[in-house]
């Protein structure tokens, strides 16, 4: 795929950037995350080569923060809202509500690769409470009642 | 520099934002220029105003309107009536939940959520333009940088700083003057100035706010921070999850440095500083000074054991001082109004002001600062509106993960460090989330629990182990599968967590179910031997009861997706238990209000 090739040389080109600023390894993950949506192992490796430091410091990075994921994402990552203050207005019952309708447990993507079920940390909207996003949309004051007619819109999407 | 008639500022913090402030400033530029208007009024969009509820918030200046909860298409409205007629929207006022009153003519610091608040940290926030350094610089911005460059040696800075009382922000509440003398007593090549930006405790978003609305207020401060202990590089360490923040901060970043103000030779003094913003990548534990640290050196971000501390050896190995964003908020205006006058503010030990993200079940929801010593009741009643739907307070939390939980009797505490840590929790950086009635202690206490667990680096076994064993129990407890012995069991692992993690997280991670153990008791033991839920919010421990109100309309029966209620028409119905699944579809469904829990 000419698109996958072109991905691994803005890899290159950010490893080139990158490399000699003190404690590169985490913004070369980060704009790494970015380029393929995902860290896998032959990423990693490349990474791991063009810093110069072993694989296993690079995985153990990888693997440590939430921000990386080994496996790509669903096209649409819905991130409900856990924080203390949407917690204390449901939003337990909102993703469970999630899971239900699109049959799939927290935290995976839907077979179809269309949705990731992603519980977040504090997304800092607790005014909104309870809050969730659909990729960079916003969600606010949910109730499990929205769900359906939401999930449906980005279905139509495709 | 131009000159407008009217300037209409709008919200742009993440709250806003998140409920279409773009597309409110949007509509007013094109609204403005369709009416001839856009040489006389200024749109602008400013941080963060605190009353996030409210959202998205709009305020036109001269007068001071405040119009809430705004959406696109009242713009027009405004532009026409208000900004091209005079006549202020009075249906878009913003309207005060606790009084109802409308009054157009009521300025901000009118209203009861700002009337009781002190804002130092916040003073610039909702103010001015975020992104242009000139509204900074016409506030006093750099003045006090200037001023320390100029005017004080390192010691004197250091020792002003030290006689404010200012004690970090962050959660510990470490005098922030020890750290700086400290880190400047420290002989190296180089040294290192940081911030944490890192805010990851649940429900606390007042640092994301500040670096929103005055970001340069925390670059100023760390230049000063950099002159008194010998550094001349300073890191950011922000969460990746605040974009808007991370923007704001690097464009401030890139001002300062085009206007002299950060680089070589500031002020002609010969003093250099560069700053560097790096993201975190979501990992709790990285708000621990260490675990932070390592994490900007690109590492896994696991605490080390102290000492050395960082003032001798922290980030890349050399000596490090660091604070967290409100702490540096209020040094440019100790610098240049003086340790007495900040001194003046504030109780015996906790000096100055302290901002609180308001959140839960509470009116107002939003970020107030207030004078530290303000009593809990006058935070959650006066400025918070009290507690929504007429429901009854049961308690409120703070301190995060932290933290823990103070009931109805405690509401007279004074709010400051050493009062919270007396009353069983502590100050943390400054969540403040208020429960009612329908909120489970236990249930609140697991939840904390389990965002420890998860978050728990793996280092030390204490925290990596205990935290789990101490999820498990409280599991069974809110499942209905408690035993005698369990609260002893949680009592004992927690003592012996806090006493041997390795890092602040973990000897933290057990005062959630201590606090409600202490205030909650009787909560758990419900849970255990009469295995109900007196919030009746524990699903596993709920029964659904069809009372005598049924009017037998059968909407109930036909909502329930079990098939678990049966009964003829006209006449009362019943639910099988053993069948219910208690989703509560029927509760909402029931116009009788004939369909309880118990």
């Amino acid at each position: 795929m000419p698109d996958m090739k072109d991905k691994y040389e803005q890899l290159q080109q950010v490893i080139e950037e990158l490399k000699d600023q003190p404690g590169a390894l985490m913004p070369v993950l980060q704009k790494a995350q970015g380029i393929f949506g995902c860290v896998p192992m032959d990423v990693q490796k490349i990474v791991a080569e063009g810093l110069g430091v072993t694989l296993s410091e690079v995985y153990g990075v990888a693997t440590f923060y939430a921000q990386f994921t080994l496996e790509p994402s669903g096209k649409y990552v819905i991130s409900v809202c856990l924080g203390t203050a949407c917690y204390v207005k449901g939003a337990q019952k909102v993703l469970d509500k999630i899971s239900e309708v699109l049959e799939t447990p927290i935290g995976k993507t839907t077979k179809d690769g269309l949705f990731t079920i992603n519980p977040t940390r504090c997304l800092g909207a607790c005014g909104l409470a309870p809050v969730m996003t659909v990729n960079d949309e916003v969600y606010g004051r949910l109730t499990p009642d929205d769900i359906p007619g939401i999930i449906a819109k980005y279905r139509e999407l495709g | 520099m131009d000159i407008y008639r009217a300037h209409v500022l709008c919200c742009g913090g993440t709250g806003c934002t998140s409920s279409g402030s773009a597309q409110i400033i949007e509509r007013f530029e094109e609204k403005l220029k369709e009416n001839g208007l856009e040489k006389e009024v200024k749109v602008i969009r400013t941080g963060c105003f605190g009353l996030c509820e409210a959202g998205p918030v709009v305020i036109v200046y001269p007068e001071g309107t405040f119009y809430s909860r705004v959406k696109p298409e009242d713009v027009d409205e405004i532009v026409t009536e208000h900004l091209l007629k005079g006549r202020k929207v009075q249906h878009l006022v913003y309207s005060d939940h606790a009084t109802h009153e409308q009054n157009a003519n009521k300025s901000l610091n009118d209203i009861n959520f700002y009337k009781h608040q002190h804002r130092l940290a916040l003073r610039n926030c909702g103010v001015i333009d975020p992104e242009n350094i000139d509204e900074y610089l016409a506030f006093d911005g750099y003045k006090a940088l200037e001023k320390a460059l100029t005017k004080m040696t390192r010691e004197e800075v250091i020792d002003e700083i030290l006689k404010s009382g200012l004690r970090g922000r962050g959660g510990g509440g470490f005098p922030t003057g020890l750290k700086w003398k400290f880190t400047y007593n420290s002989q190296a090549d180089q040294k290192y100035v940081a911030c944490n930006a890192d805010e990851g405790d649940p429900g606390a978003f007042m640092d994301r706010s500040i670096l929103e609305g005055d970001p340069h207020a925390v670059i100023e401060a760390m230049a000063i921070a950099g002159y008194a202990i010998g550094a001349s590089e300073g890191y950011v360490y922000v969460r990746a999850e605040y974009p808007i923040a991370v923007k704001r901060l690097q464009i401030a970043i890139d001002q300062a440095k085009e206007y002299g103000l950060l680089g070589e030779n500031i002020f002609g003094t010969g003093f250099k500083f560069n700053m560097f913003i790096r993201l975190g990548a979501g990992a709790f534990v990285c708000g621990e000074e260490t675990a932070l640290m390592r994490s900007i050196e690109g590492k896994r971000g696991e605490p080390t054991p102290r000492p050395p501390f960082p003032a001798v050896k922290g980030l890349f190995a050399k000596p490090t001082m660091l604070n967290n964003v409100e702490t540096y908020a209020n040094v440019p205006q100790i610098i240049l109004k003086g340790a007495d006058w900040f001194a003046s503010m504030g109780t015996e030990k906790s000096k100055g002001t302290k901002v609180f993200a308001l959140g839960g079940k509470i009116n107002n929801t939003g970020l107030v600062e207030v004078e530290m010593g303000t009593p809990l009741r006058s935070i959650i009643y006066d400025i918070g509106g009290g507690i929504p739907n007429g429901k009854k307070f049961k308690a409120v939390q703070t301190g995060g993960p932290s933290g823990g939980c103070l009931p109805a009797e405690l509401l007279d505490t004074p709010v400051d460090y050493d009062n919270l840590i007396a009353a069983g929790s502590m100050m943390g950086s400054g969540g403040m989330i208020v429960m009612d009635e329908d909120n489970c202690m236990v249930d609140i206490a697991r939840f904390f629990l389990d965002f420890t667990v998860d978050e728990s680096c793996g280092k030390c076994a204490p925290c990596r182990i205990g935290t789990r064993r101490m999820l498990e129990i409280l599991e069974r407890i809110v499942e209905g599968k408690g035993e005698e012995g369990d609260i002893e069991k949680l009592e004992n692992l927690a003592h012996t967590i806090k006493a041997t993690a390795l890092c602040g997280l973990g000897q933290t991670a057990p005062n959630p179910v201590l606090s409600t153990l202490k205030f909650f008791r009787h909560e758990y033991e419900a849970h255990i031997r009469d295995k109900k839920c007196p919030a009746h919010h524990c699903q596993k421990l709920l029964q659904y009861v069809i009372t005598d109100k049924c009017r037998g309309c059968t909407a109930c029966a036909r909502i329930c997706p079990a098939g678990a209620i049966s009964g003829n028409v006209k006449e009362m119905h019943t639910i099988d238990t053993a069948k219910c699944l208690k989703c509560g579809a029927c509760i909402e469904k029931c116009r009788f209000g004939a369909i309880i829990k118990v």
